[in-house]
């Protein structure tokens, strides 16, 4: 079974997930920070496969994506990285970025290495539905690896349902209408449309991202989904970390309070 | 039409709307609404009297008799250097501005990278007493200054992009962050025939203006319509695509379009899409652009800022794919020759960007009895730094 279904079929609520861009602050820093969030009691992991024009991202990960790309980072160096990764990580991991780097790889090739590696889902904002339905969905399924789109306090309700109708693992509900890592508080007007989309009662788990950047943040959005995802505030903690160890300890320690 | 988009936005396999769930309501709802718009009356009405009271429309063919001499055939200039505005460019602004009104939005970003599409939406904002956010690469704010400068002059905020090469790319990408960040008010006006469909195809109608005048004023020139060649310069490609639109279903009619080679078409610093690039997806459209093997996409470089982009149209990548469309390139150094060449013997200092479509002149084979339209996307005023550069080199 795919480990994104079994955790949330364990665990309803506060689920954490956290994000951050393979290849920084360091080129072959990505499994030992894997490592260390399982160990700190991160329950799921984004890794970001860096790119170069990243539309969805706010500063700090365009940075985290540029110094990665500097570092030498690419999609078949970073599935090198991961070649053992099951071996140790037992938390559901999943690659997020952008559709290029994916089609030059080749989706096919891509989906196949993602099950070798024990990769369980994916994420790439920027491929849409109806072209993910016509030509990638097949693959994706037939290799068991769950494809996770986004919703926006824009996404009418119609939409959400069609996008659940075609979803596995879970849904990665954007906080609000922003880049990543733009906000730091969670206003009435959010509120308003995490109670709209639970209302829905939608099959797939469902797990807010955008903005969620300490333990308040984290506890308010667990309010209104099974989970939440910090990943700016991750990278820049990353970016100033000392004793990469020990400060990712201390972080998560924080937000789960 | 063979040159419009299916229902999804695709030109063959290029064109469609890659873009993130933030972007998805704002893409429908222009999607859903700009045929039906533009198709109206009242928005045909105001549209017209605007391109000819407010931009000076129609812009003169002018048969170019030295420049003729000089390659032994026939050359008609299309004056969009005329305009309102200085460039092409107003075509596409007076359009979308009146759509934007439709739609009820109060606040218009923009990418720009020579300035040009910038000045047209500042001005266009001005007209209509809207908001507008101008995001340009900080590269180019230091190469076109003057352009700049009347922007803000025209109550437009200039946003420096700083990430990537600071160009027009870059632009494009804040410009996109910023209708993420801003989905209900906010107008995203596109300067060219890029990004996610119903983009490519919109600016395209709105420029399609170039060659619907192009046909009659030769025709009352010279008794055809139809040219053997038309010559625009590439970069997204809005000009080229306004110049070619309404002779791509007439196959004797050669469309041929200049990319920016840069310091040359294999020396690594180019902009040249067709020629380097392979199939992608940058911002929104599936399309040739220039990356790396690991998807990653590479910083062009052009003299002109106007052409300093990796991508190019997706109905240019059609075109080209299906053989309709003649790509060629010229360096830097070939356009500023192109450029001075033209000013010596016409009298017309050009924009850096239309230099490109004159240097395409010279690598062409013309019969004497041909006739040769080149579009002249824009004015050179904004380039005299660079001209005088050069001259007293």
């Amino acid at each position: 079974m795919n480990r994104i279904d079994t955790l949330f079929q364990q665990k309803k609520n506060n689920v954490l997930s956290v994000y951050f861009t393979a290849g920084h602050p360091e080129l072959n820093s990505t499994a030992s920070i894997l490592g260390e969030l399982e160990a700190s009691g991160v329950e799921m992991v984004e890794i970001g496969m860096p790119f170069s024009d990243p539309l969805a991202d706010g500063p700090v990960i365009q940075d985290s994506s540029s110094k990665a790309l500097k570092n030498g980072m690419t999609l078949k160096l970073l599935f090198d990285q991961l070649k053992d990764i099951r071996k140790d990580v037992k938390i559901p991991l999943l690659l997020m970025g952008y559709i290029n780097p994916v089609l030059q790889y080749g989706v096919e090739n891509f989906c196949k290495k993602c099950r070798e590696t024990g990769i369980d889902g994916v994420i790439l904002p920027d491929l849409p539905m109806d072209i993910y339905e016509e030509s990638f969905r097949k693959c994706f399924e037939d290799n068991g690896v769950h494809f996770i789109f986004l919703i926006t306090p824009q996404t009418s309700d119609e939409r959400i349902r069609m996008i659940d109708s075609i979803s596995g693992g879970f849904i990665y509900m954007v906080s609000s209408a922003a880049t990543t890592g733009a906000k730091s508080t969670i206003a009435e007007k959010q509120i308003e449309y995490f109670n709209r989309v639970k209302a829905l009662n939608l099959k797939n788990p469902l797990v807010i991202g955008f903005g969620i950047s300490n333990h308040e943040t984290f506890a308010s959005a667990c309010r209104y989904a099974n989970g939440a995802i910090i990943g700016s505030a991750f990278v820049k903690m990353l970016d100033k970390a000392t004793d990469m160890k020990s400060d990712i300890r201390k972080f998560v320690k924080e937000v789960l309070g | 039409m063979k040159h419009s988009p299916d229902e999804r936005g695709f030109f063959g396999k290029f064109g469609g709307a890659y873009i993130p769930e933030m972007l998805q309501a704002n893409i429908e709802e222009l999607r859903e609404n700009y045929l039906r718009i533009m198709n109206s009356e009242n928005f045909q009405q105001q549209f017209h009297k605007l391109m000819k009271d407010y931009v000076g429309r129609p812009s003169p063919l002018y048969y170019a008799s030295r420049l003729s001499q000089h390659y032994g055939t026939n050359i008609y200039l299309k004056r969009e250097d005329l305009n309102h505005t200085g460039s092409h460019k107003v075509n596409n602004t007076i359009g979308q501005i009146l759509l934007a009104k439709e739609l009820g939005k109060s606040r218009i970003i923009a990418e720009t990278g020579a300035g040009q599409h910038g000045v047209a939406t500042a001005t266009v904002c001005a007209l209509m007493g809207l908001q507008c956010v101008v995001y340009m690469g900080e590269t180019d704010v230091k190469r076109q200054m003057p352009n700049v400068l009347r922007m803000q002059m025209l109550g437009a905020t200039v946003v420096p992009a700083m990430s990537g090469n600071r160009t027009l790319k870059d632009a494009g990408n804040e410009a996109l962050r910023d209708w993420i960040s801003n989905p209900v008010d906010t107008y995203y006006l596109i300067g060219s025939v890029v990004g996610p469909h119903p983009f490519p195809d919109m600016v395209a109608r709105f420029q399609s203006i170039i060659s619907e005048e192009i046909r009659w004023q030769l025709k009352e020139q010279t008794g055809n319509g139809l040219p053997d060649y038309v010559l625009a310069c590439i970069g997204g490609g809005s000009n080229a695509m306004g110049a070619f639109y309404h002779f791509i279903e007439d196959p004797s009619v050669k469309l041929v379009a200049v990319e920016a080679a840069g310091l040359g078409v294999d020396s690594g610093e180019t902009a040249a899409s067709i020629a380097k690039g392979t199939e992608g997806v940058i911002q929104g459209a599936r399309t040739m652009l220039m990356q790396t093997d690991d998807g990653q996409i590479i910083e062009p470089y052009s003299i002109s800022a106007g052409l300093d982009y990796p991508g190019i149209g997706p109905a240019h990548a059609h075109l080209h794919d299906i053989g309709r469309e003649i790509v060629i390139d010229a360096t830097d150094k070939e356009a500023l020759d192109a450029a001075f060449q033209l000013t010596r013997l016409e009298g017309i200092i050009p924009a850096l960007e239309s230099a490109h479509a004159l240097a395409g002149l010279a690598k062409m084979k013309f019969k004497s009895d041909d006739v040769v339209v080149v579009n002249i996307s824009g004015r050179g005023d904004k380039d005299m730094d660079t001209y005088i550069k050069y001259m007293s080199k």
